[in-house]
C-alpha cells in the first residue's frame, strides 16, 4: 500500500485510508429560520447500500446552515417515490420540502438513483432526476443529490461535491510528521497526498481541481511542487535560495503566481508553465507575499507591508499598477476573493486577536466573521456561500467554517494532531 | 536541529546554579530530543533524561559552537537584533572568519499572523543575523538564510512565553 518514492517522503495514490479519517463535522450554529426539509430514506431494492445516501444528503444540507433536515425517527412515513407521498404526513410536521428516491442496480452492474424534490405546500414535485454511478461512488451520488436540491431551493450552486485539501501535523515519536490530505467537502474519504518529516505548506488547487501545488521542505529548504491527484505524479517547480512560497494557479491554469526572495527580499513572480520563465511582478524592499488571482486573470491581490504594516494590495499584471485595498486596522493579510470578485476575505487583527474578516470591495464595509482566535488561512467555497479557515481549539489546530453572512458555523475537529491550511477546491 | 530546544535548557541549567529560579522552562514535550547531550545536574522535573558524568556542571558537548549561544530571539513582529545577542554573534563571526564553514541561519516566527507572511518574517530575522555577520567580516557566501516561518516552533503552547521562544534564528 505504501510506495517509497522519495527519501523520507511517501507518496500515495488517491487511496482511501478510512482508519485515518480524522475529520468529523460539528455544527455550532445555523441561521434562525432554516428551511425545513425531510430526506426520506433512499434505499436499493433487493440489497443494502454501503452508504446511507439520505443521511449524507441531510448532513450536507444541515452543514450549509440554511436547512434543518428532519431526523428520520420523526418521519411518519418513508415514501420511496412520488406515488407513495402522503402530503398530510409532511404538512402536519411542518416540512417545507421533501426528497424521495430509490436506487436500482442496472444490468451493467452500475447503480441508478432516481430522486424527486417535493414542495409540500404546493403538493407538487419540483423535479425528478436520475444519477448513475459505481458502488464506490455512492457518496458522490449523495453529494450530487444535495447539490441539485440546494440549487433548486436556494438558487445557489451547491458545493457539496467539491473537495478540501489541508495539512496535518501530528507528533509521532517526538517529531512532527506533516501530511498533505485531500477529503470530500464534508471531511469524509480522506486521502493522503504527501507525507514528510519536514514541513508542508500552502496547498493550492489547480483551476481544473486535478492538481495541487504546495510548498515542501523535504529538500532542506522550501520548494514549490505540483502534484496530480489521480496518479500522484509530481514535479518540483522551484529550487531557489530563500523563500519559494505561496503558489497560486492562474484562472486559466497556464501560469502560477508565487513568491521568491532570490533577489534579496520577498517579491511576487509569475511563472509560466509553457516557457518555464519566472517574471518578477513586484519591486519593493518590503515584504510582498500571498498572491491570489482576480477571476479575470489580469490582476492579483497580495499582502505587503510597504505601508508600514501588512495590508492587502491589488496589482495589475500588465500595467504593474499597485493599489491598496485595506485601510482598517494594522494587520490585514492573506487575501482571498469570493468568485464574485467583490467579497475579499482575509486575516484581520482586531485588538490583538487574529480573526477572519470580509470586506466588500465596492462599499468598503469590513465585517469580522469569526469568534475564535488565532484564525488564519481563509478559503472560500467556489459558490461563495461559505468559507473555511484554520483556528485553535485548546492548543490544537482545527478547521472551522462560517457562512459568508456569518449566520452559520461548523467545526471539523480532528481526532489527533493539528489540522491547518484548508484549501477549498474549485467546482 | 539537535540543540534547538536544548539550548535554553542548558542555559537555564547553567544559570540555575547561580540563580534561585529559572522561570521560562520549556514544556517537557519539547525537551525530549537530544537527550544524550548536555548532561547536567538539573534537579527540576522538566528534563527527565541526561545522566551525570562526574557530578560537575560542564555543558561540554556543544562542540559545534563551543558553548556559544546559537539561538537568538526577537521581539514580536521585529527583525532587529537584540543588544544581548551581539556579543555571541561577534564570537560566531570571529570563528567563521578563522574557520570558514558553511552555516544555515534558520529564521522562525511565532504562530500569530499568516503562514506565508511569517515565512517572510523568519527570513528577515535570518537576514538580520546574516548582515551582522557579514559586517563583522564573514564571507557572505558561507551564510544561507532558510526561513521556517511558524512551521517549526520550539515550544507548542499558545502563550506569550512560548511565542518568545519561537521568534528566533538558529545558527546551524
Amino acid at each position: 500500500m505504501l510506495v517509497r518514492m522519495y527519501k523520507l517522503v511517501f507518496l500515495f495514490l488517491l487511496m482511501p485510508l478510512s482508519a485515518m479519517a480524522e475529520l468529523s463535522i460539528e455544527i455550532t450554529s445555523g441561521v434562525d429560520n432554516p428551511t425545513s426539509i425531510a430526506i426520506s430514506p433512499i434505499m436499493m431494492k433487493g440489497g443494502p447500500l454501503a452508504e446511507d445516501i439520505s443521511a449524507i444528503v441531510g448532513a450536507d444540507l444541515d452543514r450549509s446552515g440554511l436547512f434543518a433536515a428532519m431526523p428520520r425517527a420523526n418521519m411518519l412515513s418513508n415514501p420511496r417515490a412520488l406515488s407513495e407521498v402522503y402530503y398530510r404526513d409532511w404538512r402536519i410536521v411542518g416540512m417545507q420540502y421533501l426528497v424521495v428516491g430509490s436506487v436500482i442496480r442496472q444490468s451493467d452492474g452500475r447503480l441508478s438513483a432516481t430522486f424527486s424534490l417535493v414542495e409540500v405546500a404546493g403538493e407538487r414535485a419540483l423535479f425528478t432526476h436520475v444519477v448513475k454511478g459505481r458502488d464506490s461512488e455512492l457518496r458522490d451520488i449523495a453529494h450530487y443529490i444535495s447539490d441539485k436540491v440546494f440549487y433548486t431551493i436556494t438558487g445557489i450552486k451547491g458545493a457539496f461535491s467539491t473537495r478540501l485539501a489541508y495539512v496535518t501535523a501530528i507528533n509521532e515519536g517526538g517529531r512532527q510528521v506533516f501530511r498533505l490530505m485531500v477529503s470530500d467537502a464534508d471531511g469524509a474519504r480522506e486521502r493522503l497526498m504527501l507525507k514528510s518529516k519536514e514541513p508542508i505548506m500552502s496547498p493550492a488547487w489547480s483551476p481544473d481541481a486535478k492538481e495541487l501545488a504546495y510548498v515542501s521542505f523535504e529538500t532542506g529548504r522550501p520548494a514549490i511542487f505540483r502534484q496530480r491527484l489521480d496518479n500522484a505524479k509530481r514535479e518540483q517547480l522551484t529550487n531557489f535560495k530563500g523563500l519559494n512560497g505561496a503558489p497560486a494557479w492562474s484562472p486559466d491554469g497556464k501560469s502560477m503566481a508565487l513568491v521568491l526572495s532570490k533577489d534579496g527580499n520577498p517579491e511576487i513572480y509569475l511563472y509560466r508553465f509553457a516557457t518555464k520563465v519566472f517574471t518578477r511582478l513586484t519591486r519593493h524592499f518590503s515584504i510582498d507575499t500571498e498572491p491570489n488571482w482576480m477571476s479575470d486573470g489580469k490582476s492579483l491581490i497580495f499582502t505587503s507591508d510597504r505601508g508600514g504594516s501588512p495590508q492587502v494590495y491589488k496589482l495589475n499584471i500588465v500595467s504593474r499598477k499597485v493599489e491598496r485595498l485595506t485601510f482598517n486596522g494594522s494587520y490585514n493579510a492573506r487575501p482571498r476573493l469570493a468568485a464574485d470578485d467583490r467579497t475579499l476575505v482575509m486575516v484581520h487583527r482586531s485588538q490583538g486577536i487574529f480573526h477572519i474578516a470580509s470586506q466588500d470591495l465596492v462599499t468598503g464595509d469590513l465585517r469580522i466573521l469569526t469568534q475564535t482566535r488565532l484564525d488564519e488561512s481563509p478559503t472560500v467555497a467556489p459558490n461563495g456561500a461559505m468559507l473555511m479557515y484554520a483556528t485553535k481549539r485548546g492548543n490544537k489546530g482545527v478547521l472551522a467554517a462560517v457562512s459568508i453572512d456569518a449566520g452559520s458555523r461548523f467545526l471539523l475537529p480532528s481526532r489527533r494532531g493539528d489540522v491547518r491550511e484548508p484549501a477549498w477546491s474549485p467546482f | 536541529m539537535k540543540f534547538e530546544t536544548l539550548k535554553p535548557i542548558l542555559a537555564c541549567a547553567l544559570l540555575s546554579s547561580f540563580l534561585v529560579a529559572c522561570s521560562s522552562t520549556p514544556q517537557d514535550s519539547s525537551t525530549s530530543t537530544g537527550a544524550n547531550s548536555g548532561s547536567t545536574t538539573l534537579s527540576g522535573n522538566d528534563v527527565s533524561t541526561g545522566s551525570v558524568d562526574d557530578g560537575s556542571l560542564s555543558g561540554s558537548d556543544i562542540d559545534t559552537d563551543g558553548g556559544i549561544e546559537t539561538v537568538f530571539y526577537f521581539d514580536f513582529d521585529q527583525s532587529i537584533l537584540k543588544p544581548e545577542s551581539l556579543a555571541a554573534l561577534r564570537i560566531h563571526a570571529q570563528r567563521l572568519i578563522a574557520n570558514p564553514v558553511s552555516v544555515r541561519l534558520e529564521g522562525h516566527a511565532d504562530e500569530r499572523g499568516t503562514r506565508e507572511y511569517n515565512m517572510a518574517l523568519g527570513e528577515r530575522r535570518g537576514s538580520s543575523v546574516r548582515e551582522f555577520l557579514v559586517l563583522q567580516g564573514v564571507d557572505a557566501s558561507l551564510l544561507e538564510v532558510i526561513s521556517y516561518g511558524e512551521e517549526r516552533p520550539a515550544s507548542l503552547d499558545s502563550t506569550d512565553s512560548s511565542w518568545a521562544l519561537n521568534r528566533r534564528v538558529e545558527i546551524k
